[in-house]
């Protein structure tokens, strides 16, 4: 036993005097993590909140979130002897006068681009392995919430600056906030204290973006990492890996050493690309004022949607009874993204009422096993990248010789065509996909080497696959559709036979499958 | 004009055409001792614009008309002035290689001669803006780069981008990048308004102003990055997309070394 | 679990492979200097860190291939950062993955539903304990306690009052007024109708009272944008034409979908493009929308020229300048 063994060993004992957490350490430092590389994508979430915490405290030593207008003096030449804000002034202080300040913002802002990416790519596997199933789907809000709440807290860090380009994106904000109809403009002078810009609203936020949010995430993440823990990690299936058990590494101490590991990776990595990569030059862009603008105006990556939304929308206002709605800015600005987040986060829910499933489930689904799930997020995406390529027309257009009309055009086309042709694609493939691995089971691998039959044939021999493989393969369930009739026994319609229909419909797309090897089609084969 | 005569007896009127007058003997006698000073004589410059207009003829009838009138597909070139030939053939814009939304920089055609001909021919038609002098350029001198960054903002950025790195404009047609973009040049499509770019009056931007305008260009110019690549300086698309390639692209690599068996 | 006949059985989970380093001594000697490599090489970059912030100026300029030019004083920091954090992580993960235990460990799940009586107890329980409130029965309570809960939810709502003033006419009004001065912007000066060539644009803002100040508010709604046509170019009503002045308009530079800065004139086409969200408008028609998402005109400015043949306003704006809202009266 060496010296450390012996300390922590004293360290436990002394815990344990104090709290009597023996057992409980024991199970949880003990505990078991599956490995998967994709499991990963929701701690540098986690990683990222964190350095975001970090590298922000570190900036509000020297922000000043104030409009007040001071003259800049400070050592960026180009602006010198410009009126500005305070806070525009003190972020050029952090850049140009604080040693290592410019870093750290970078950091900051990479580390957000980063924690809103790993969102996203965490939601996405969440979704298409069937994570959110019985018993995770209030972790599955959470998240849904966790993604809301980084894109509002991401989007206020971003107007904090005040600067030309975040200015910008405030006054597009007021604008979404003047639009709602009756207490729009009520809402707009409560949040500015007055017209736009005034002098109260980066104050405001300030104290949002670094206070009210950070708690709540705080408080979310802590939620949803509690859940995790509670309800152990789902995993991928496999031999040896069932519904009933969860097979990977204990806490103590490999997944402790990988996990803390990776923490200083996903820093190391946003430190990596704060050096290399300049993002956001807030010097370049000047301070904010209304009568001003810069070509190529954009919002960070994960609003780009919503402002390609709110380009491609059409032109249309209503004018009644001396009363304004602008549905041009109420339809791409609030209703779609409502539905959409609002159907995303009910999702578990659908899916559960029209499979009948209200099983548990911990083993993951290969998203190819479910492909009405999977088309449909394909095509969910597809919708979100078709936005957002309309959000960045404007360069997309200079860099690959387009017309910002023709994108536009395409984009407004598009965003009704594309999502289903890729659910069509999507669904197509994992029947492919499922259909290439029933010819695997049944038939083995290609070797590429070929054989002459005494007849004079050529066969190539196959070989056949390792039990490991073909159980991977095979394990999951296919469920039937569900059987609804629209009429009872005495073939009176049902109540609710609409909703009937479209449940039996609904079931009926998503059992759609290729049907997997079953004991007769290998006895078959064995007769061969 | 009838609105003009309104004031004719208006008590500012006198010494307002007394400065006007003033004004005008002023600016004929300085064009007029500059261009001495361009071309020593009448005889030479009379030459110039001969020359200028067979080239003229050769190379850009076609389309703007043998007496520049313009045609179908090209504008006149009455009133346009030296610096608009200078700035459109001397950055390769005209002539056009074909007919695109938009005459895009390349390669200059004539040299400077040709160039200076030509000039002298259009102006010759009709007056315009002239060819601005080289020490008239002098914006290292005469400018200021925090208000020139001010006015660009204001008058340039809309179009340009709030680097002068460029930008899209409606159909097709784009704002071209400012980096790289010689002073004169610069200075001339201001006071001429090229193609799609409005023009800025020197009684809106002074000759003063547009100098700083250009030396902030300038300064953006040889700003080096000071923040590490630049990314094109074209706002958040670029870092969007960094970050999802390189950035995540990085941590994915990183875990599935992690999520692998070491052998 | 399905009830068919699985036709492949579970073959269980596949027996340990043992790393290199599990068996051979060597093997295990050597991941462990890899792992004290990574964790050199994390400390060097903290030195290269400490280096850059201590001795290399934040002036100092170098040349690196593809990036241009860069800081070396942020360039070192930054590195040196990432040198020292992301090894430290690579170290431990090696250390992880070669040296720690990496016997696949198998833990239980149990269903998270109770078993069947234990459930019904809580059940139970709860109707119980809810029925000695007696919710129910209390009426009376249960209505006073609801209306007392949605009361007290107006005392945050009341609180945030003082946030802003209310709207009233404000989003209406500009500071244009009869006899206004158009003024450059920025130099404030005066212009006049004659400074400005066909095909010109000025950015414009109501003169001030020398010494006076202009909030950012009051440009967010002033901001004037002047272009001169030819007057023949024109193809407007007799009452928007008399607005103009000379060939000279003026619209308003706030867009009327968002508010941002429609500045983008190609004279060529008169065209006016907002950069924001591409609402297009035709200056010849009166700033009519002809692409985009934007609804309405950009509001035009009446203008004429004052007794010393300055651009003035002849009248405020006809209408709300920017964004729609609720009460604006759009007839």
């Amino acid at each position: 036993m060496t010296n450390v063994e012996k300390k922590l060993g004293s360290v436990a004992n002394y815990v344990d005097e104090r709290t009597g957490a023996a057992a409980w350490m024991k199970k949880n430092l003990t505990k078991v993590f599956p490995d998967h590389w994709s499991f990963m994508l929701g701690e540098v979430c986690l990683y990222s909140f964190v350095i975001l915490l970090l590298s922000g405290t570190f900036l509000t030593f020297w922000f000043d979130p104030s409009q007040r207008e001071v003259t800049y003096e400070g050592s960026y030449a180009p602006l010198q002897g410009l009126k500005m804000s305070a806070a525009y002034a003190s972020t050029l202080h952090i850049s140009f006068e604080v040693r290592g300040g410019l870093l750290m913002r970078q950091i900051h802002h990479w580390a957000a681009i980063i924690f809103m990416a790993a969102i996203v790519g965490h939601l996405l596997r969440v979704f298409f392995t069937g994570a959110f199933r019985k018993p995770r789907e209030f972790n599955w809000i959470l998240g849904v919430g966790l993604l809301t709440l980084g894109i509002v807290e991401g989007f206020l860090g971003y107007s904090l600056p005040d600067d030309l380009l975040s200015g910008t994106g405030i006054r597009i904000a007021e604008a979404i906030i003047q639009a709602l109809p009756v207490v729009g403009s009520y809402l707009a002078f409560f949040a500015f204290d007055g017209a736009f810009p005034g002098e109260a609203f980066i104050p405001r936020i300030f104290t949002v973006h670094v206070l009210l949010l950070p708690g709540a995430f705080l408080a979310l993440i802590t939620i949803h990492l509690m859940l995790v823990w509670y309800q152990k990690h789902t995993q991928f299936p496999g031999p040896g890996r069932t519904e009933k058990n969860v097979v990977g590494y204990p806490l103590m101490p490999t997944y402790m050493a990988k996990a803390g590991g990776f923490f200083f990776i996903v820093f190391g990595v946003i430190a990596f690309l704060s050096a290399v990569a300049s993002i956001n030059p807030i010097w370049l862009y000047g301070p904010y004022t209304p009568g001003q603008i810069s070509a190529g105006s954009q919002p960070d990556w994960y609003m780009g949607w919503l402002d390609g939304l709110v380009r491609m929308a059409p032109p249309i206002e209503t004018h009644a009874f001396g009363h304004t709605i602008s549905w041009n800015i109420l339809i791409p600005g609030l209703i779609v993204p409502g539905i959409l987040f609002t159907g995303m986060a009910l999702y578990p829910f659908i899916e559960s009422w029209f499979t009948g499933d209200k099983r548990e489930h911990h083993l993951l689904d290969r998203p190819r096993n479910a492909p009405n799930r999977t088309a449909l997020g394909v095509m969910s995406l597809t919708f979100m990248m078709v936005s957002l390529i309309n959000g960045g027309n404007d360069i997309i257009a200079t860099h690959f010789d387009l017309t910002i009309n023709q994108i536009m055009w395409g984009t407004r086309f598009g965003i009704f065509i594309l999502p289903p042709i890729a659910f069509v694609i999507t669904k197509r493939l994992c029947l492919s996909l499922q259909r290439a691995d029933r010819d695997l089971v049944l038939h083995g691998t290609e070797t590429g080497r070929l054989l002459r039959l005494p007849h004079g044939e050529f066969v190539e021999v196959h070989a056949p696959i390792s039990p490991e493989k073909a159980w991977t393969l095979t394990s999951h369930e296919q469920l039937p559709a569900l059987e609804l009739t629209e009429t009872d026994a005495r073939g009176v319609r049902r109540p609710g036979a609409i909703k009937n229909k479209l449940r039996a419909r609904m079931s009926k797309a998503h059992a759609v499958s290729v049907p997997k090897v079953s004991a007769d089609d290998l006895k078959q084969i064995e007769h061969h | 004009m009838k609105r003009l005569s309104r004031y004719r007896r208006h008590k500012a009127a006198a010494p307002l055409l007394l400065v006007i007058a003033l004004l005008a003997i002023g600016t004929t006698f300085s064009v007029a001792s500059a261009s001495v000073k361009q071309s020593s004589t009448t005889f030479a410059r009379t030459a110039a614009i001969d020359e200028g207009k067979q080239i003229f003829l050769k190379g850009c009838s076609s389309c703007h008309g043998l007496n520049a009138e313009g045609g179908a597909v090209a504008p006149s070139l009455i009133g346009v002035g030296a610096a608009s030939v200078d700035f459109q053939v001397g950055t390769g814009r005209m002539p056009m290689a074909d007919m695109s939304t938009q005459a895009m920089r390349k390669k200059p055609v004539y040299d400077a001669e040709e160039t200076a001909k030509l000039a002298a021919y259009v102006a010759s038609l009709a007056p315009g803006p002239a060819v601005p002098e080289d020490a008239v350029l002098n914006y290292e001198r005469d400018g200021s780069t925090a208000e020139g960054g001010e006015l660009f903002r204001n008058n340039c950025a809309m179009c340009h981008n709030f680097a002068g790195q460029g930008g899209a404009l409606t159909q097709g047609k784009y704002a071209p990048t400012l980096m790289g973009v010689e002073p004169k040049y610069i200075y001339e499509a201001m006071i001429t308004g090229p193609q799609s770019m409005p023009v800025f009056s020197d009684k809106t931007i002074t000759p003063a102003e547009k100098l700083s305008i250009i030396k902030w260009i300038k300064a953006a110019e040889a700003e080096p990055n000071l923040g590490g690549a630049s990314l094109g300086r074209v706002g958040p698309v670029t870092e969007g997309l960094l970050g999802w390639v390189l950035g995540l692209g990085l941590l994915i690599g990183v875990a599935v070394w992690l999520a692998t068996k070491a052998r | 679990m399905s009830n068919e006949i699985e036709a492949i059985k579970d073959p269980g989970l596949p027996a340990h492979v043992h790393r290199e380093a599990d068996t051979d001594p060597k093997a295990e000697k050597r991941a462990e200097r890899q792992v004290a490599i990574l964790f050199g090489i994390s400390a060097v970059g903290t030195l290269l860190l400490i280096f850059s912030y201590v001795f290399i100026p934040q002036d100092l300029f170098i040349f690196v291939p593809v990036m241009g030019d860069q800081n070396a004083h942020q360039l070192g920091l930054g590195l040196g950062m990432a040198i020292s954090l992301f090894f430290i992580g690579m170290g431990a993960i090696h250390w992880a993955k070669t040296l720690m235990p990496d016997t696949e460990v198998v833990a239980h799940r149990h269903e998270f539903r109770s078993p069947d009586n234990e459930r019904e107890d809580f059940v139970k329980t709860v109707k119980e304990r809810a029925g000695t409130v007696g919710m129910g029965r209390r009426s009376l309570i249960k209505k006073s306690l609801g209306a007392a809960l949605g009361l007290s939810a107006l005392s945050p709502l009341l609180l945030l009052r003082d946030l802003g003033p209310l709207p009233g006419k404000e989003l209406e009004k500009t500071s244009w007024k009869t006899g206004t001065r158009l003024v450059t912007d920025p130099g404030d000066r005066p212009i006049l109708a004659s400074d400005l060539e066909v095909g010109a644009v000025a950015q414009v803002l109501p003169a001030v009272a020398e010494g006076s100040h202009r909030a950012l508010s009051d440009i967010g709604k002033d901001a004037v944008l002047l272009i001169r046509l030819r007057p023949g170019d024109f193809q407007l009503t007799p009452e928007k034409l008399a607005m103009t002045h000379d060939g000279i308009i003026a619209f308003s530079k706030i867009c009327s979908h968002m508010g941002c800065a429609v500045a983008l004139y190609e004279q060529q086409t008169k065209h006016l493009l907002c950069p924001c969200h591409q609402s297009t408008f035709d200056v010849t028609r009166g700033a009519k929308v002809i692409f985009g998402p934007a609804a309405r005109p950009l509001p035009q400015l009446d203008i004429t020229v004052d007794a010393e043949g300055y651009l003035v306003a002849r009248s405020a704006f006809s209408e709300p300048v920017g964004p729609s809202f609720w009460e604006r009266n759009s007839q």
